[in-house]
């Protein structure tokens, strides 16, 4: 350590005699439990069976659902069955409408995983295995409700119907592109939707969707919040920062983490999964906390609806843990090959939500096999249709996109003298060079 | 050797040498880091000394502080140069002051590498510089390498240096000079002399910039991936210019500077980070107030816009041959 540690400083010299009998301190850095070549086995982990946890008032006390945040909660059973309190009683037609734009969901982003692949845009992102984690809260909020999103829960936006050729219009860049160019793909914006601008910067829009639901509260309206991020990404401050201003002011909004156990090669430990749950830093703000089968649609829709309605009673926050797994790589620049075990994600015991609300569908008598394969292969010519109508409006580096001039606007609401500036030399310096 | 493998054998080098090196970050441990810079160093040196930190990049910093003093020499990560703007207040309000605050009694011997700069479609948030955030604060070195030669030897310089030091790595000449034609094919390090990189130790001291090509008609100063586009388009257009790589920006080399510029009359500052209050407007006045009587033409400035970096026009954003070009015709004509 030579003269530059200060770890003796201070320390008289008999003190210092003293401590050489105790043990060495250790340093904890926690390991994924699989890593490449393991057989990944999850058979000791705690999975409640569904129906069993119980389902509080939504005015109840933060303080006595503790347990809540810790459990899981699961509607559907083994067999397709909704049961126990949680069970939020759909109408065919909603779920329905939730396993199509959860499988439309998938085909986009299949369609689109390849678009990149094939040179027509720089950057994807799946959202595969957490399609129920998006689709059945949005289906649960009101299409007003404003959704502060992170990355991977473009199932929002196609829940709420968006047109998908116009997310694809972003994904390409293109001159049909609403934001001119100018976000990297995925990184949507409809303000229509109640979708917010996605930023690339992990966890900032936790604070701003409670600053959203703050307002909302201050001026009497009847709008909530809600706002989503990865396990890895509680680790930011701008998630704390967001808990105590939700618990303080008691902001109507939804704080969801999508716990889908990695964070690209960092498994959830590194977030302080060994330690405690998601759902259980709600408790220190005295926050209401669930934890939930992220997997299950319907525990899904039946939280969020919970939450919901609880923020709209004026009865505070509530911070949703989504247990779920992420079942493909976190980005295209991703091979999750190298860092966790192969079949990771087919061992994952709570199985596929898409597959688990058709099995449902299917137990209820509202749908079958046929209808399945056949909706697929629809959303599939759906989502190929709308690629071939984007791609006219041109793909990222082949010309297609906004003139060069627009990248000047909108910096700020008027343009001052020396954007002006720079744009008139860009364009002049182009010319020069007969571009 | 690739910029990335010197980065690696940089790191892996001061670890064997320096038992209080430690390596930490977002993905460095089993994985390697997204870009590959810490492959294999955790698997040799233990997960005490290589790991994985949670999603924080001001708890990396904190915590970096705490572990230097200590009396460790953390090597942080922060996986791309746009997300070191959360880690700021430490980086600002902490690390850079530590040493005088407490009059000495304290240090932060810390080096933060990032990937920064443009040029892989990386959209607003994985394209930013911004050096000139750091070069604004007093406490804080700024390295920022060419070549995977100078990579390696002013890293280990950097991870040697008992003050902070951020070191931005271009990240867009990681695997082979960008001579900033994009529509060209990429280019390997193989064959280019910066990419001779001895195995084992040597440094590069902090504050010695590196000529690389000596001229008389003008002085193009650059750092990072710019040297390469300067480099290039200087050849191509045929003009004798004298190219100064930075290498540091803090503490810069400024005999450097001067000695050139005084010489060829002629100033032209090349980066990728946004024009107003970037470091080329710092260089810029430091050339005006040491060389004015010698120049022959008003300095120029070739830089990002001041836009946010915009993910389709990426490659009009990006400062290539043409604006270089063009400014280099603007210097002479003068
Ligand atoms: C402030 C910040 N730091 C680092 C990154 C780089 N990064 C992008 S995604 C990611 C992992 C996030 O994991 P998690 O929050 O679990 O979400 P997931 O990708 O699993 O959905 C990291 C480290 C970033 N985008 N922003």
């Amino acid at each position: 350590m030579g003269d530059r540690g200060n770890s003796g400083a201070g320390m008289a010299g008999n003190e210092r005699e003293q401590r050489r009998n105790l043990p060495p301190l250790r340093l904890h850095v926690p390991e994924p439990r699989f890593r490449p070549g393991d057989v990944a086995d999850f058979s000791d982990l705690e999975i409640p069976a569904a129906g069993m946890m119980p389902r509080p008032d939504e005015g109840a006390d933060a303080a006595t659902m503790r347990d809540l945040a810790y459990g899981l909660v699961r509607v559907l059973d083994e067999d397709g069955q909704a049961v126990g309190a949680w069970d939020p009683k759909l109408p065919p037609e909603t779920l329905l409408r939730m396993l199509r734009a959860m499988a439309l969901t998938r085909a986009f982003d299949q369609r689109m995983f390849r678009a990149q692949r094939q040179g027509k845009t720089s950057f994807y992102m799946k959202s595969t295995g957490e399609e129920a984690v998006s689709v059945a809260a949005a289906a649960a909020l009101a299409s007003d409700d404003m959704c502060f999103p992170s990355y991977r829960q473009q199932g929002v936006l196609i829940a709420r119907g968006w047109p998908i050729i116009d997310m694809m219009n972003q994904i390409y860049s293109n001159k049909g592109d609403r934001l001119k160019g100018r976000q990297l793909p995925i990184m949507y914006s409809a303000r229509e939707a109640s979708f917010f601008s996605i930023s690339g910067n992990l966890a900032t829009q936790y604070p701003q969707a409670v600053g959203w639901a703050m307002a909302s509260a201050a001026r009497g309206d009847t709008r909530i919040a809600a706002t989503w991020c990865g396990e890895g990404s509680t680790a930011e401050g701008d998630f704390h920062s967001a808990c105590i201003f939700a618990s303080v002011y008691r902001a109507p909004v939804i704080l969801n983490v999508v716990n889908n156990q990695w964070a690209i090669s960092s498994f959830s430990g590194f977030a302080g999964a060994e330690a405690t749950t998601f759902a259980a830093r709600a408790i220190g703000y005295g926050i209401a906390g669930l934890r939930i089968d992220g997997n299950d649609a319907l525990a899904v829709h039946a939280a969020t609806r919970w939450a919901a309605d609880r923020a709209r009673a004026n009865h505070g926050p509530t911070l949703i843990e989504h247990f779920t797994y992420r079942a493909e790589g976190h980005s295209t620049s991703d091979d999750p090959s190298a860092y966790r075990s192969a079949d990771e994600g087919s061992q994952w015991p709570l199985g596929d939500p898409i597959a688990r609300l058709k099995q449902h569908c299917i137990a209820l008598g509202i749908w079958d096999e046929d209808r399945h394969a056949a909706m697929d292969k629809e959303l599939a010519e759906e989502v190929r249709d709308a690629a071939r109508e984007a791609e006219k409006n041109g793909i990222l580096g082949h010309g297609l996109h906004h003139p060069m001039e627009t990248m000047f606007e909108d910096v700020f609401e008027e343009m001052p003298w020396h954007l002006k500036e720079q744009q008139q030399a860009m364009l002049d310096e182009w010319k020069a060079a007969g571009l | 050797m690739s910029m990335i493998q010197a980065i690696n054998s940089a790191l892996d080098v001061m670890m064997e040498r320096d038992p209080d090196v430690v390596v930490m970050g977002e993905d460095v441990g089993y994985f390697g880091g997204v870009f590959r810079a810490t492959a294999g160093l955790q698997a040799k040196y233990g997960k005490n000394r290589v790991f994985d930190t949670p999603i924080t990049e001001i708890g990396i910093i904190g915590v970096a502080i705490g572990m230097g003093a200590y009396g460790l020499r953390p090597v942080p990560e922060i996986q791309f140069a746009d997300y070191i703007y959360p880690a700021l207040d430490q980086l600002v309000s902490e690390a850079a002051r530590l040493r005088y605050r407490s009059a000495g009694e304290f240090i932060a011997p810390m080096t933060v590498r990032s990937p920064f700069g443009g040029g892989i479609f990386g959209g607003q948030t994985h394209s930013q510089s911004p050096e000139g955030i750091f070069t604004h604060v007093s406490g804080i070195k700024t390295v920022i390498p060419s070549t995977p030669y100078d990579a390696k030897g002013l890293l280990i310089a950097a991870i040697q240096d008992n003050d902070p030091v951020i070191f931005f790595e271009p990240k867009r000449i990681y695997n082979g000079p960008f001579d900033g034609h994009y529509d060209r094919p990429a280019k390997s390090w193989a064959g280019h002399p910066g990419a001779m990189v001895p195995a084992g130790y040597y440094r590069v001291p902090l504050g010695q910039a590196r000529t690389v090509r000596e001229g008389e008609a003008l002085t193009i100063l650059c750092y990072g991936a710019m040297e390469h586009v300067v480099e290039s388009t200087v050849s191509e257009m045929g003009v004798d210019a004298e190219i100064i790589d930075l290498r540091t920006l803090v503490p810069l080399d400024i005999e450097a500077v001067e000695r050139s510029v005084k010489k060829t009359g002629r100033c032209l500052i090349v980066h990728e980070a946004t024009r107003t209050s970037g470091f080329g407007a710092e260089l810029s006045a430091l050339v005006q107030e040491r060389c004015f009587y010698h120049l022959e033409a008003p300095v120029e400035r070739v830089t990002g816009f001041d836009t946010p970096y915009p993910h389709s026009l990426e490659w009009a954003y990006f400062p290539g041959p043409v604006r270089i070009g063009e400014a280099i015709n603007k210097i002479m004509r003068d």
